[in-house]
């Protein structure tokens, strides 16, 4: 982390690269005497596409209007592309932002719209054209460029403030819960069409969004915050297989994770009252907390090893279903079968686990163990 | 029995129940249009009759070719000149009171800053002090500024009354406005005062309208100041231009309804013009 940020554009003051490589550095926001981010420490690389979940009011939408110039950073360095960017002016940063709102200038139609920043950014009328041509033809909106924001739907509002981000050509697109105001069959469409978008113009983005089934779809590396602070950075894959600590754990993956309150004998891990476990690799502590998403876990009738179990109920899904158990200790446990494998409501069944799949966390601090 | 009786209490419709409730609004409101507008009515068919034909019948239909008073208004009379110092004062106080109070609302309503909560109240309080007490020591101020007898006069007194109500209008408007909107405005790279003159005053047109329409009655219709404050006679307002009629043509009733209708006729112009801003809906499809 340490160290001075990576210069990969030498030499180009203020002129656009196409490279856009972000670089915070103990980043703290403070709004009069609330802490909001309490140094955010994060590196995003060139084309990258970083999606910022956490639950509302983590902070993640203040970063994103940090890193937008929108606000002003507290403490802290922000450098874009080795340069230090805590007091340039929010236009001068090559950002383009996306707002929850759109924001579209209501009294402008399309055209104007997407034509405002382009002509403020100093270009001749062709580029600005050529510019809005070109965006226009990306997201479809070529038949709706005289149409004011109110003649449009909310998905055609959508695309025209990703074009209005897309005309001004910046090397890092911020998204701030782009598809929050759209309705479900809608918004799996502009999933898709901001993935392609980013695949074609390739620009750096970062998206906020407190919806993790978007986070794993989208994201080359997700940051997980939670309450002003950063709980994990990495791959949809890493955070899923490998979270660094409970909240992470049960925040990501749906039906979530579920913990349980376990102490350790040897290698067998204890429910209180209800039943043991042997494993094979467990962490040398006398307790800890045991987390199993639905995929690890088998349930059995009849006797024998495991953990003790009451069925709740089920949900049926067509493909898989989940059925809902409660220990001994009242956590209740989702556990993926057959769909077909039907378990009655207060059956009594015993819960075992698929070799390797289970997680193991601090019981005083929640942090990952390794066994 | 009783039952019956019920029955027919029901049955039996009021005025409400055979009009309806819309049909009630209706009659209201045409009663209402028709004591609103006689007076106006009255007044224009009183400028094309002869003071003996107004008191002999005064509802009467007028003969509209008559336009004998008009014509004697405009050639006779300093008419012309009380038209343009109306023209005048109205215009540059509308333009001061709509320019400034347009800034400070913007200011107030747009950045946080400490004491905007005060600034605000000052201009409320100008709300509840009616100026006219306050005439002796305005008139010595004027006299001291060296601006009696002076249009510069009326049009100070007129913004100082007209910036509270403007403030308040335009504050509560101007606070309505999304933050997105700004936001993406400086994203874009535009100052504050691109911001203010290109995203947001657009978007307050209707309520700058109002506030307009609110000023420009009084102050085209103000009698009291002109009064203390104008002396010389190519200098006087329309409303105070106008009395001179009464004594000047031993009251030509005639000259001076002519008079008044062409007085009344530019702010019923500008009501009928500026009244389509009044339907806002501008802001909506802005944020969903």
């Amino acid at each position: 982390m340490a160290g001075p940020p990576r210069q990969t554009c030498p030499g180009q003051d203020g002129r656009r690269t196409g490279v856009a490589q972000l670089s915070l550095r103990g980043i703290k926001k403070r709004f009069r005497t609330t802490d909001v981010l309490h140094g955010i420490d994060l590196e995003i690389g060139d084309r990258e596409f970083v999606v910022f979940v956490g639950p509302s009011g983590c902070g993640k939408s203040t970063l994103l209007r940090l890193i937008a110039g929108l606000d002003p950073i507290t403490d802290g360095q922000f450098f874009l592309n080795g340069k230090l960017m805590n007091e340039v002016a929010p236009s001068r940063r090559g950002i383009a932002m996306v707002f929850q709102s759109y924001a579209l200038y209501p009294h402008m139609d399309v055209y104007e719209n997407m034509a405002f920043g382009a002509r403020l950014m100093g270009l001749d009328k062709p580029e600005v054209e050529r510019r809005i041509a070109e965006a226009a033809r990306m997201l479809r909106l070529d038949e709706l460029l005289q149409r004011k924001p109110r003649e449009l739907s909310g998905g055609q509002r959508q695309r025209v403030a990703i074009g209005r981000a897309l005309v001004r050509k910046p090397d890092v697109f911020l998204l701030d819960e782009p598809l929050s105001n759209l309705d479900a069959a809608l918004r799996s469409e502009v999933r898709l069409e901001i993935a392609r978008l980013h695949r074609e113009i390739g620009g750096t983005m970062i998206y906020v969004t407190h919806d993790q089934v978007e986070a794993m779809t989208l994201a080359d590396k997700i940051v997980v915050m939670n309450a002003g602070r950063i709980e994990q950075v990495g791959s949809p894959r890493e955070l899923y297989e490998s979270p660094a600590n409970t909240f992470v754990a049960t925040f990501i993956g749906s039906p979530r994770m579920s913990l349980v309150d376990v102490t350790r004998e040897g290698n067998r891990l204890n429910v209180p009252d209800g039943g043991s476990l042997a494993l094979d690799a467990l962490p040398q502590v006398p307790a800890l907390k045991l987390g199993l998403r639905p995929d690890a876990v088998s349930l059995h009738r009849g006797g024998g090893e495991g953990f003790e179990a009451q069925v709740v109920y089920t949900e049926y899904l067509g493909d898989n279903a989940y059925v809902y158990v409660r220990l001994a200790d009242g956590t209740v446990l989702a556990a993926r079968t057959a769909p077909n494998d039907a378990f009655a409501p207060d059956a009594p069944v015993r819960v075992t686990l698929a070799p390797g799949a289970a997680h193991f966390f601090s019981a005083e601090d929640g942090r990952r163990l390794v066994p | 029995m009783s039952a019956a009786a019920d029955n027919a209490y029901y049955q039996r419709r009021g005025i409400l129940g055979t009009l309806g409730r819309d049909g009630l609004l209706q009659i209201i409101l045409i009663a209402n249009t028709i004591i609103m507008l006689a007076p106006i009515i009255i007044m224009v068919f009183s400028a094309f009759k002869t003071t003996p034909q107004i008191f002999q019948s005064p509802f009467s239909l007028p003969d509209f070719s008559h336009i004998g008073n008009f014509v004697k208004i405009w050639t006779e009379t300093n008419f012309l000149r009380y038209l343009l110092n109306s023209f005048v004062v109205t215009g540059a106080s509308m333009v001061l009171i709509l320019t400034l109070g347009t800034m400070a609302a913007y200011a107030i309503g747009r950045y946080q800053f400490t004491g905007s909560g005060f600034i605000l109240m000052f201009f409320l309080a100008g709300l509840t002090l009616p100026l006219k007490l306050a005439i002796i020591p305005l008139f010595m101020l004027m006299r001291d500024l060296s601006i009696l007898n002076n249009q510069l006069s009326l049009i100070f007194v007129y913004t100082a009354m007209g910036l509270p109500t403007t403030v308040f209008i335009m504050t509560g408007f101007i606070r309505t406005l999304p933050n997105e909107l700004e936001d993406a405005a400086r994203m874009d790279g535009a100052s504050e005062a691109r911001i203010m003159w290109s995203i947001m005053l657009p978007l307050v047109r209707p309520a700058m309208v109002i506030a307009g329409i609110q000023n420009v009655v009084p102050i085209w219709n103000d009698f009291f100041f002109p009064l203390v404050f104008i002396q010389n006679d190519n200098l006087k307002t329309l409303p105070q231009g106008l009395t001179t009629f009464m004594g000047e043509y031993t009251t030509d009733w005639g000259v001076l309804f002519a008079g008044l209708t062409l007085s009344a006729a530019p702010i019923i112009l500008i009501y009928i013009v500026l009244s389509k801003q009044f339907i806002a809906g501008m802001t909506s499809g802005a944020v969903k």
